[in-house]
């Protein structure tokens, strides 16, 4: 086939409806959130001291964490998802997670006896933490993927990783109200943990799925 | 973050011809497919001789690079001027097609500028593979995007010859092009 008989057939093509690529991955956000709560009801619920969890610092700080982190990963998903994209000014708000959950950890180190720091490190749920993030993570990074296909990532893997990423982080905030372990020494260990699951899985996903 | 103009001014030739094209003017799209081209052809070229690849298939690059310009259309920012974005999705193709023949490292040129300026026409001998994937397609598909294609019918004579509504002819050519896009991407795994 000649190029110029190529292009006869791509002017032939009539102009498809316009594709707003944010407004889409804000409703698979929407869409995924749902799915996430749905698991939540059915199979979490929460925790039996949330009300009095609901007035520490510590709680607070885990959910604030969770956007922290969903927020600029979402946002860098977004960016990665069109071809002429510059993520790096935004990749710099990827710190501000961080560096709450080190001022966290560092505030805890100092406030609580060394004798306590790994009973509270290790919790009472890290296996179950390490599963349910990833577990309520699901139905928001398959929305994002599915609505990513109309996107033209030039790094489908690290699009879906960070894709991932911001599942993490809405699977973290609805985690924190059903989880008991509260403590930034707790969240260092086995949020992060979590985390990389999905970003791995997301990887993965982004690699079969949004190459194009 | 950089003030951004104010929609619609972005006055390079190519974000005009495309804001055109998307608001329907089908001339000034092909006219703009065929300077994109021109461009791409030039930059294949070079990047394909430093490689040390033989350019026969230059035109796959080509071909591949204009498919999914159009497929992928509306990732373009309107605010944002085109050349940037061609040349992101132009790379991308030609960095594919050369790791497609074995090159692991491959550096295309970063100045897509002087493509702009040094555009090259298209060889008249070069015929793609594209002729292949269309094997792929379905019966039904394959016949329309010939008959627009290769045989340069409208819209209007291909859906009389195959007793099909315009419409129904417009929606089989998109799905077409799609597959299109889809069997050289399995081409290249």
């Amino acid at each position: 086939m000649r190029t110029s008989e190529l292009i006869a057939a791509l002017a032939a093509d009539p102009v498809p409806e316009s594709i707003r690529l944010g407004r889409r991955v804000a409703a698979a956000l929407a869409i995924g959130f749902l799915g996430s709560l749905a698991i939540y009801v059915l199979m979490l619920g929460p925790r039996p001291d949330m009300a009095a969890a609901s007035e520490t610092m510590r709680f607070w700080m885990k959910c604030l964490d969770s956007v922290a982190f969903a927020l600029p990963t979402l946002l860098l998903t977004l960016r990665l998802a069109r071809p002429d994209a510059k993520p790096r000014a935004l990749a710099l708000w990827l710190l501000a997670p961080f560096v709450l959950l080190a001022a966290g950890v560092i505030v805890e180190l100092a406030i609580v006896p060394q004798s306590a720091w790994m009973p509270r490190l290790i919790g009472a749920n890290a296996m179950h933490c390490t599963i349910t993030i990833p577990m309520l993570a699901a139905p928001v990074l398959m929305a994002l993927v599915v609505v990513l296909r109309a996107g033209a990532p030039l790094h489908p893997s690290l699009t879906g990783a960070m894709a991932g990423a911001a599942a993490a982080g809405v699977g973290a905030l609805v985690y924190a109200s059903s989880c008991p372990d509260d403590s930034p020494l707790f969240v260092a260990t086995w949020y992060p943990l979590a985390t990389l699951i999905c970003m791995g899985v997301g990887a993965l996903a982004g690699r079969r799925f949004l190459a194009w | 973050m950089k003030a951004q103009p104010i929609k619609g001014s972005l006055d390079d030739p190519w974000s005009r011809m495309m804001t055109a094209s998307i608001a329907g003017d089908e001339g000034a799209y092909r006219r703009l497919l065929e300077d994109i081209g021109r461009s791409v052809r030039a930059m294949a070229r070079g990047a394909f001789a430093r490689a040390g690849v033989g350019d026969a298939d230059v035109e796959d690059a080509v071909q591949e690079t204009l498919l999914a310009i159009h497929l992928k259309r509306h990732t373009w920012d309107p605010e944002q001027p085109l050349a940037p974005w061609v040349y992101a999705i132009a790379r991308h193709k030609v960095v594919d097609a050369l790791r497609r023949r074995g090159r692991r490292k491959v550096e295309p040129l970063e100045n897509f500028e002087e493509f702009l300026a040094a555009p090259e026409a298209e060889d008249p001998h070069a015929l793609s593979d594209a002729r292949k994937l269309l094997e792929t397609l379905a019966p039904r598909q394959r016949d329309i995007v010939t008959s627009i294609s290769l045989d340069g019918q409208s819209i209007a004579a291909t859906a009389k010859r195959l007793s099909m509504s315009e419409v129904a002819v417009r929606v089989a050519l998109h799905r077409a092009l799609k597959s299109l896009g889809a069997a050289w991407r399995r081409s290249v795994e």
